[in-house]
Formats: structure tokens, sequence, C-alpha cells
């Protein structure tokens, strides 16, 4: 079993256009910012991607919106892009906004088996249109379909060969869930080691679900808002 | 008239002692400031921490330690993080307490709309649906009226809805206020701030009983 690709660019080998993509990461935390690099430099076009967050301007999936190679953004919020809402509103880039916690359970339930789930949230709203509703317990429910893609894109803080994960602080947020739901997950982690070397105990995402791994050449891990405290 | 600081610090005093609570961000965030001695809370961020701790000390900023707002945070001893899918099942299987969050508009049915002026505005929802579709409590901190002097409190939302007769009570720099489901009742008023005012400044129905309090900190 050889998982391990000598760079971003051999891990996205078979990525091609309008290809389904899901990236995990939660503003600019835990984005897999070298396979990001990847595709811009590959010119792949036409993608779907699905992802909490579409980056800022010049970091993360911000990249590939200025370079017009997304066709169709799934995402929660999308607020901290000027070029995202210029392309939306101007119709150039079709969006569907998802409320966040039915996202992450789409891709959770893509990779667990679930074809659809009833769940509260967004109902009664325009997300709801078109969607079957049923009661449970006297409270309404919309039925919400799996997500699954061609291509999970994920970044975790260590990694074995074999693909098992290990996650750091909020940076884990989008990355499992995604990871169980791509035909072909890419995990980029700033550690790789060899098996054994991470305790089982601690596995976040079971290397079953990886088919690629890779270290990444280098991470800016770039801060969207720096907030401090004094120390007086 | 309250100011941002004062609204939260009114809302702090709703935290009850145990409680774990999701503030939005905005006001709400602020609240974390003014939660009374003696009582403890546990903060979670829907983007994966619970026990969420104040902000950095400058040069220990962690690219990898963020709120839901994207802000650098801390964690507190005893922190718990986790992924998306089971940080919506603590908010969706109602074991959050308390959910504070900004709005638009709020209607005296409980209706809430703060994601989208279309046409305009579309910056999407976030974890807000699921948050007002789940959560038992939930408290609105918000302006009275928008810029242009035009009330915020209505009988009925004009913008997109993010929640239907979710919301449970609303601080604004005016008064609190509580949803009746056919109106809003007036609880307290900004110190300073008469009735009279209160009522010109709300397009929804307002239900007033004897003598109304001032705010009190």
């Amino acid at each position: 079993m050889n998982k391990v690709c000598a760079n971003a660019g051999a891990a996205i080998v078979g990525i091609s256009n309008e290809m389904t993509l899901m990236l995990g990461g939660f503003g600019l935390c835990g984005i897999p910012e070298n396979c990001i690099a990847a595709l811009v430099k590959s010119g792949v076009t036409g993608l779907t991607c699905i992802s909490n967050n579409a980056g800022v301007d010049d970091f993360g999936l911000g990249l590939l919106l200025q370079n017009r190679q997304i066709r169709k953004m799934i995402a929660s919020y999308v607020g901290e892009n000027a070029e995202f809402e210029r392309q939306m509103l101007s119709g150039e880039l079709e969006v569907d906004l998802i409320p966040q916690g039915s996202l992450a359970e789409r891709c959770r339930a893509g990779g667990a088996g679930i074809p659809a789930f009833f769940t509260p949230a967004g109902y009664g709203t325009e997300i709801a249109e078109g969607k079957e509703v049923r009661e449970f317990n006297g409270k309404p429910h919309i039925l919400e379909a799996a997500l699954t893609a061609d291509f999970a894109i994920v970044k975790a803080w260590k990694g074995d060969t074999l693909g098992n994960l290990i996650y750091k602080g909020t940076a884990r947020n989008f990355n499992p869930v995604m990871a169980m739901a791509g035909k072909i997950t890419i995990a980029e982690v700033e550690e790789l080691v060899e098996p054994g070397e991470l305790d089982p105990n601690y596995i976040h995402t079971p290397g079953v679900f990886v088919q690629r791994i890779f270290q990444g050449a280098k991470f800016e891990k770039r801060i969207e808002q720096r907030t401090v405290r004094s120390r007086s | 008239m309250l100011d941002r600081n004062q609204i939260a610090q009114r809302i702090a005093q709703e935290v009850k002692n145990g409680w774990y609570v999701n503030l939005g961000i905005g006001i709400p965030t602020l609240i974390a400031n003014y939660v009374p001695e003696g009582i403890s809370v546990e903060f979670q961020s829907e983007n994966g921490i619970l026990g969420m701790g104040p902000f950095p000390f400058e040069g220990e900023e962690d690219a990898d330690l963020i709120n839901a707002g994207k802000q650098t945070i801390t964690a507190r001893p005893g922190a718990a993080i986790f992924d998306s899918a089971i940080s919506f099942a603590m908010i969706r299987g109602q074991h959050i307490n308390l959910t504070v969050l900004g709005a638009m508009e709020v209607s005296q049915n409980g209706d809430i709309a703060n994601w989208k002026i279309p046409g305009k505005l579309v910056k999407g929802m976030g974890g807000a649906m699921d948050l007002v579709a789940s959560a038992e409590n939930i408290i609105v901190a918000m302006m009275h009226t928008n810029r242009k002097g035009d009330s915020k409190i209505l009988k009925q939302c004009t913008l997109p809805l993010t929640g239907v007769g979710c919301v449970k009570k609303v601080v604004t720099n005016m008064a609190v206020l509580e949803v009746l489901g056919d109106g809003f009742r007036l609880l307290e008023r900004a110190p300073g701030v008469s009735v009279a005012e209160i009522r010109e400044a709300t397009a929804a129905r307002l239900v007033i009983e004897g003598e109304v309090p001032e705010i009190a900190f």
C-alpha cells in the first residue's frame, strides 16, 4: 500500500475540469494551502468546490476564484471575499449556500453511507424550498441529501504513511468529515511519519479514508483576524 | 440608550451558572467580558471548540486556534476541540443552553432575519440557521432601529428569514423585550428612555403592563 506522494503536484494528479472537490478548513484555518497552490498552477477549470468558506481575495480558495477556475461554490459563509461577491452578483459564479451544520452533516453522511437525513435547520426559510418536510416529535424538519466529491482535499497536523491523521486546534473543523466523503481523499500534513509513530488512541481520521498523503512544502497559515489582549 | 457593550452587559445577566453558551459575531462576542463573578460558563464556538478563552497575549497568537469570527483566541484549561459535525450535534441536539446572536430584523412571532439582503449583501448564513432551529433559549442582541431610524422590531420580517418562531428575548439599545407570539412585552427600558420613545421606535405590537423598570447593572 503506497499512499505517499512526493508533493502537492503529484497528489492532485487526476483532478480534471468540471470535477467536484471538497476542501477542508474554516476561514483560512486548516485549509490545504499546498494543494490549492498546485490547483492554481494546474489551470484546471469548471470546478465545483464544497468548502465552508471561499477564502479571502488573495489566499485560500480566493486564489482559484481570481483565476476563474471555480464554476460553482457550495459553502455556508462567504463574507470575507469581495471577488466572490462580485462574481456571484454578476452571475459568473453559481453559488449554493447551506447552513453550516447541514453542510458538515451532509459531508459526514456522504462518507458514512447515509443518503439523506432530516434536520430542523432552515425550515421555513428559502433554503427549504423544494425540499421534503416531515414532522418528528411535533417539529417540522427538512430532508437534506448527502454530499460526496470526486476528490476531498484535507489538511492535518500529523499523518503517517498509512493515511492516519491527527489535526491540531480548531484547524480540525471540516477536515475529518470531508476526508470521509471523497472518492479519493488527499491529505496534506505538516509532518509525515512512519506507522507506529502516532498513538492509535489519538487518531482523528483513520487511514482507511485517505488514499494519498504528502508532507506540505510550506505552510503560511495566514491569520484572518489577529485579535490580542494587552499584558497590562 | 445603551451602547454595544451595555447591551452585552445586560444580556450577561441572563447567563446562569453551569451553562454552555454559544455567542454570535458582533455584540454577542462582548458578553464574555461581562459574565458576573461566581457564574461559571463554558463558551462554545461552532467552528469546533468548547471552553473558548480570551484573546491571546500579543505574540502568542496561534493560526490553528480561532473562533467562528475567525479571530485568534485561547483555549481555557479543560477545553475540548472537535470537528464541525460534532459541533453541530451539540447545537442541534440541544446540548447548548443559550444562543445569543445579532439580527437585521426580528418579528413579534419570533422570526429572525440576519443573513441576506437580496441583490445587495449575500454573506451566507454560516451556522445561524442550525443554531436558531434547535436552541431552546435564543436571545437576540441588536440595535432597535436602522441608520435611517426605521424599526427593526417588526410585525413581520421583510428580509429572507434565518429561522421561524424561535427568538425568545431581544435586548436592544432601547429596551429588553420578550417575544409573545402576537407582540413584544416591554420588560425593561434603557436608562433615560421613555416608554413613549420605545413605542415610537417599535413597528411591532408592544404590550406594556404597569410600570416598566429601567435596566439596572
